[in-house]
């Protein structure tokens, strides 16, 4: 059995245009799953975790845990810093705390990531099945 | 084929009101001017998503059922509530808010909308500081300096930077799109040649990464419009700018003050502040103080990270310093398409644009108490009614615990995520295609939206509904209190 190197990293949400075309499609449909589903990572801590573009990873923080794709951000260098579009997926890790003004805090989340080749995504019913067990 | 000129988009805060839409046989076929967001819209929004009837869960599983009978156990279930919550809002019309408003104040629950999620903060810390601010054809005509600061307008309001800022043609201030293009085109020149080069005399893979510049671009002094980038990534709007800035994440609010203090030309005792070398800082600052015409947008970047609203006190005192220099204003860059619509007719419905609770039989708010996530978090509501919005996708996991566990009414075109884990789903037109109504622009300008199809048959408006909703439950509150005098 190999085992894979943890990384700790700072999470931050937000939107990508491909997120912003697929929810007008439908929140439902394979675009959306699909473009909140991933996980864009620095390619020098893709080389850290040992791992390359489209593993599945799982990602942690104090408050959940989810399993997304990892995908190599252009976006850098940003190393230490994973991006997740904001969805249903997001949500399972981002910190509720709302200091007392209505907002909780989607950036700058502290969360460990490693590799989970062999966890499956789930798909959205089976995360709202897991998560509320309601579908 | 009948062409529909000047549409506006229900998609984004930037309300782009010049769209064209070619209708045949009652469907969108061509969608003209739009942004990508914009034309999956127009031309996806009837797809299999849809639902086409209304819904109501029994024994778990959903079954099709009337409108009225729907719009009935809707009724009961806000009726029979001690503390509902009514969320969303910023996706539908101001008159569609209008009718939910007077619901909330009926069953006397807790009505909020999307902004508490996103711009909250900012609202906050407007009631607080103030904001100078103007219209986006002012910004048009005469900004010489575009700061977009925690936001990405390219993946986020893809044609702001176009219609608006940096590269649209005003009447004042040319665009700096062709400054742009060449500066593009320049640079995949100089690639070209250093990728010929490596692989000609060094042998070595074009694979290096690009040593990040460590000198400011010569851009950033020239005369004319100027686009500034401040952001935790190098996002695609960054790639665009002048001039981009990282700070180190949940670092804003130490960058901002340095900013208000440079600006008073007060010296800074660091090498650097947030991550950015003080030199740079100082070159910003002065193209700052130099401009004719400023322009701070500001995005969720700010309002969620570390700080929240103080950073926003920040950015808005920031702006008031400059304007004692220069001419300054500063905008937040507003989400879905009628956030500040929302907000408005919250406003002048009840005095508070958000977070308004009725349980005490008048508008109170008090956002940390009476905003939806909180109310969520203290297990307090007891049912929900979600309107033209997704809170499971949105909303973290422990606030939509929550929210599905109690009886929850849905409103929407679209299956989603909150309508899956619904008790009542009700299908309704969609707003800005297939109902017409008002939306509020970011820049607080209201534009009229457009009905350019037929909803599906048997479809209604979201403001339809309400209403259907909300007599009946006046009806059932009535009888409910002959049955306790008698
Ligand atoms: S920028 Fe926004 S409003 Fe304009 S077309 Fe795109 S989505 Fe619509």
């Amino acid at each position: 059995m190999v085992t894979y190197q943890k990384l700790k990293v700072t999470l931050l949400t937000g939107r990508t245009i491909e997120q912003g075309v697929g929810k007008e499609k439908g929140k439902t449909s394979q675009e959306y799953v699909d473009s909140v589903t991933v996980c864009f990572i620095d390619p020098e801590d893709l080389r850290k975790l040992g791992i390359k573009e489209k593993t599945n990873v799982q990602v942690s923080t104090e408050h959940g845990s989810v399993v997304v794709k990892a995908l190599k951000s252009i976006r850098g260098p940003h190393s230490g810093i994973i991006y997740i579009p904001y969805g249903p997926w997001a949500n399972v890790i981002v910190n509720p705390e709302t200091h007392s003004i209505g907002m909780p805090s989607l950036k700058g989340i502290p969360a460990e990531i490693e590799p989970a080749p062999n966890k499956p995504l789930l798909s959205l019913r089976a995360l709202l099945n897991q998560q509320f067990g309601k579908d | 084929m009948p062409v529909v000129k000047a549409v506006t988009c229900p998609v984004c805060g930037s309300l782009c009101d010049d769209i064209e839409l070619t209708i045949q046989e009652g469907k969108v076929v061509k969608v003209k001017n739009g942004c990508a967001m914009c034309e999956s819209k127009f031309l996806g929004y009837n797809g299999e998503h849809r639902i086409l009837k209304p819904l109501i869960r029994k024994n778990g599983e959903f079954v099709k059922t009337s409108v009225k009978e729907a719009v009935k156990r809707a009724a009961e279930i806000l009726a029979e509530a001690n503390y509902p919550v009514l969320y969303g809002w910023s996706s539908t019309n101001c008159e569609a808010t209008r009718v939910g408003i007077e619901l909330a104040e009926e069953v006397g629950g807790v009505i909020d909308n999307t902004s508490v999620i996103c711009h909250g903060p900012s609202i906050l810390s407007v009631q607080d500081v103030g904001i100078p601010s103007c219209t986006l054809g002012q910004i048009r005509h005469r900004a010489d300096l575009v700061i977009y600061w925690g936001s990405d307008p390219w993946s986020a309001h893809p044609r702001h930077i176009e219609r608006y800022t940096a590269f649209s043609q005003g009447r004042f201030e040319n665009s700096a799109w062709r400054g742009y293009l060449t500066k593009i085109k320049a640079s995949q020149v100089r690639k070209k040649i250093e990728s010929a080069v490596r692989r000609v005399f060094l042998k070595e893979a074009p694979s290096i990464p690009p040593l990040i510049r460590r000198e400011p671009p010569p851009s950033i002094f020239r005369e004319g419009r100027k686009l500034v980038i401040i952001d935790v990534r190098r996002t695609r709007s960054a790639q665009m700018a002048d001039y981009f800035i990282q700070v180190e994440p949940n670092r804003d609010y130490e960058l901002l003050q340095a900013f208000r203090a440079l600006i008073r030309d007060e010296e800074l005792e660091v090498d650097q502040v947030a991550g950015v070398p003080v030199e740079y800082l100082e070159e910003v600052a002065d193209v700052m103080i130099r401009c004719n015409f400023g322009v701070l947008f500001f995005g969720v970047g700010l309002t969620m990270s570390s700080g929240k609203l103080r950073n926003i006190d920040a950015a808005l005192s920031l702006i008031r310093d400059l304007n004692m220099r220069t001419k300054f204003v500063i905008m937040p860059m507003r989400g879905h398409f009628n956030v500040t619509g929302a907000n408005t007719v919250s406003t002048w419905q009840t005095g508070y644009p958000y977070a308004v609770d009725f349980s005490l039989g008048y508008p109170r708010y008090n956002p940390g108490e009476t905003s939806v996530v909180d109310v969520l978090l203290r297990k307090e509501s007891d049912a929900a009614l979600v309107i033209a919005s997704d809170p499971v996708a949105n909303f973290p996991r422990k606030a939509v615990e929550h929210l599905v566990k109690n009886p929850l009414i849905v409103i929407d075109p679209h299956m989603n995520a909150t309508a899956q884990m619904a008790d009542v789903v009700f299908p309704s037109a969609f707003v800005g295609i297939e109902a017409c109504g008002t939306a509020y622009r970011m820049d607080h300008v209201p534009l009229p939206l457009k009905k350019v199809v037929e909803p599906p048959r048997g479809v209604l408006t979201d403001e339809e509904i309400l209403r259907r909703i909300l007599s009946e439950v006046k009806k059932m509150r009535k009888k409910r209190q002959v049955e306790v005098a008698a």
